[in-house]
């Protein structure tokens, strides 16, 4: 058991998402950054989708009340056993009775904490992610707050000799200018020529709006071509006949401040989706904190897929490694 | 005699602000004296309002951010002089 003695800014618990209920609603939550919360199932030899804890900005105080393998990855939220430094990226073992917490975040905005086992809460339509907005999943349906407990599952596949650890070209790099690859559409149509080539030629600024359901973003003033205003749609020309939101699609409510859509988001709407982030880039969205900022760069669906390729074999070169040790 | 000044970090990045709500007075001024778990401003980040608290008793010599500032994580926001 893994006792909560302070929960941290916003702590949930997340495995890979609650897939297949999109057409209803349902959005998939899951972790932000999958990339980072495999590779930690992968250093604790978990099932790939077994739930961690996904910590964002400022790191929860948790005492271990068993012996446990853990492994933490993602931004830099520097963690400390009993005080002293640990590294990230990297088996660990901690005994019972160790206090697992964390300095100031240095890079990135969430990190994960995986458990040999993975964190045990019961399966909501086959995830265990935390959805906050509707109150399911995970515990109780909600961040941690203190005092609460949380037990290991047995979603345990390999033992991982403790002080295995992820070669430097496995870990993601951070900065606070960032490129992000968008698909143009589906409604791109809506904006001005002008400008649709300002949003892929301005640095666009995180605001403190920017949480699992969207990241809000400020720059300048989008304007969309003037048009008849069709059976079905808003009022406000950012607004279409209600479409479907791809996860990481990107619309600009009276065309003021993007916002792109998250794992928690509505699922559809009638605001005009300018672009959809390609999903490897997901990942690199989920480490970016407010303030910080972003360019979006156009790429075809061939160049999106390619991306997830790589990412994909990425994966298996890793596990090739950490398996063969 | 004037003591050791500590800077006091935001954790988190995000909005300060140095009011309870828009209509309070602010938690601290300048040269007040503060208590160890004081409460000296806020940072709004994800719709979530996190409180700055003074980790040791001294007076607030200075705030080194204004109102409203967006703040990074591990960002200065004030200076507290130890007592001696």
């Amino acid at each position: 058991m893994i006792k909560v003695m302070s929960p941290g800014l916003q702590t949930t618990v997340q495995d890979n998402g609650r897939i297949g209920y999109y057409e209803v609603g349902m959005p998939p939550s899951g972790a932000m950054d999958k990339y980072s919360l495999t590779v930690g199932n992968l250093l604790v030899g978990n099932d790939e989708n077994a739930a961690a804890l996904e910590i964002t900005y400022m790191g929860p105080v948790l005492q271990f009340q068993e012996d446990a393998i853990i492994a933490l990855t993602g931004g830099e939220i520097p963690p400390k056993i009993n005080g002293q430094p640990v590294p990230m990226w990297e088996t660990l073992s901690v005994k019972a009775g160790d206090e697992l917490s964390f300095d100031f975040v240095k890079q990135g905005a969430r990190v994960y904490l995986a458990v040999a086992g993975g964190i045990d809460v019961p399966l909501i339509m086959g995830s265990r992610s935390t959805y906050t907005l509707c109150g399911i999943g995970g515990l109780e349906g909600r961040p941690l707050e203190q005092g609460d407990e949380l037990n290991i599952g047995n979603q345990s596949k390999h033992q991982v000799p403790v002080g295995t650890r992820v070669q430097s070209e496995f870990i993601p790099s951070f900065s606070k200018v960032n490129e992000i690859r968008v698909i143009v559409g589906l409604c791109s149509y809506r904006l001005t020529e002008e400008s649709k080539q300002r949003f892929f030629s301005i640095d666009w600024t995180v605001t403190t709006e920017a949480n699992r359901v969207g990241y809000r973003f400020k720059g300048e003033r989008l304007n969309f071509v003037e048009r008849e205003q069709p059976f079905g749609a808003g009022s406000n020309p950012s607004n279409v006949v209600d479409l479907g939101y791809p996860i990481g699609s990107i619309q600009v409510p009276d065309g003021v401040e993007p916002i792109a859509l998250l794992n928690d988001a509505v699922t559809g709407g009638g605001y005009a989706t300018v672009g959809t982030i390609i999903s490897t880039d997901l990942d690199k969205m989920a480490q970016i904190k407010t303030n910080e900022k972003v360019r979006f760069v156009a790429v075809d669906i061939e160049e999106a897929l390619q991306a997830r390729k790589e990412n994909k074999q990425k994966i298996e070169k890793l596990k090739q490694q950490l398996f063969q040790l | 005699m004037t003591g050791a000044a500590k800077k006091v970090l935001s954790p988190i990045p995000g909005v300060f602000y140095r009011k309870p709500s828009p209509d309070k007075d602010v938690y601290v001024k300048e040269g007040d004296a503060v208590k160890e778990g004081d409460v000296i401003g806020l940072v709004e980040v994800m719709k979530n309002f996190y409180e700055i608290k003074a980790e040791a008793a001294g007076v607030l010599e200075k705030f080194l951010v204004n109102e409203e500032d967006v703040l990074d994580a591990g960002q200065e926001i004030a200076v507290i002089v130890a007592e001696s």
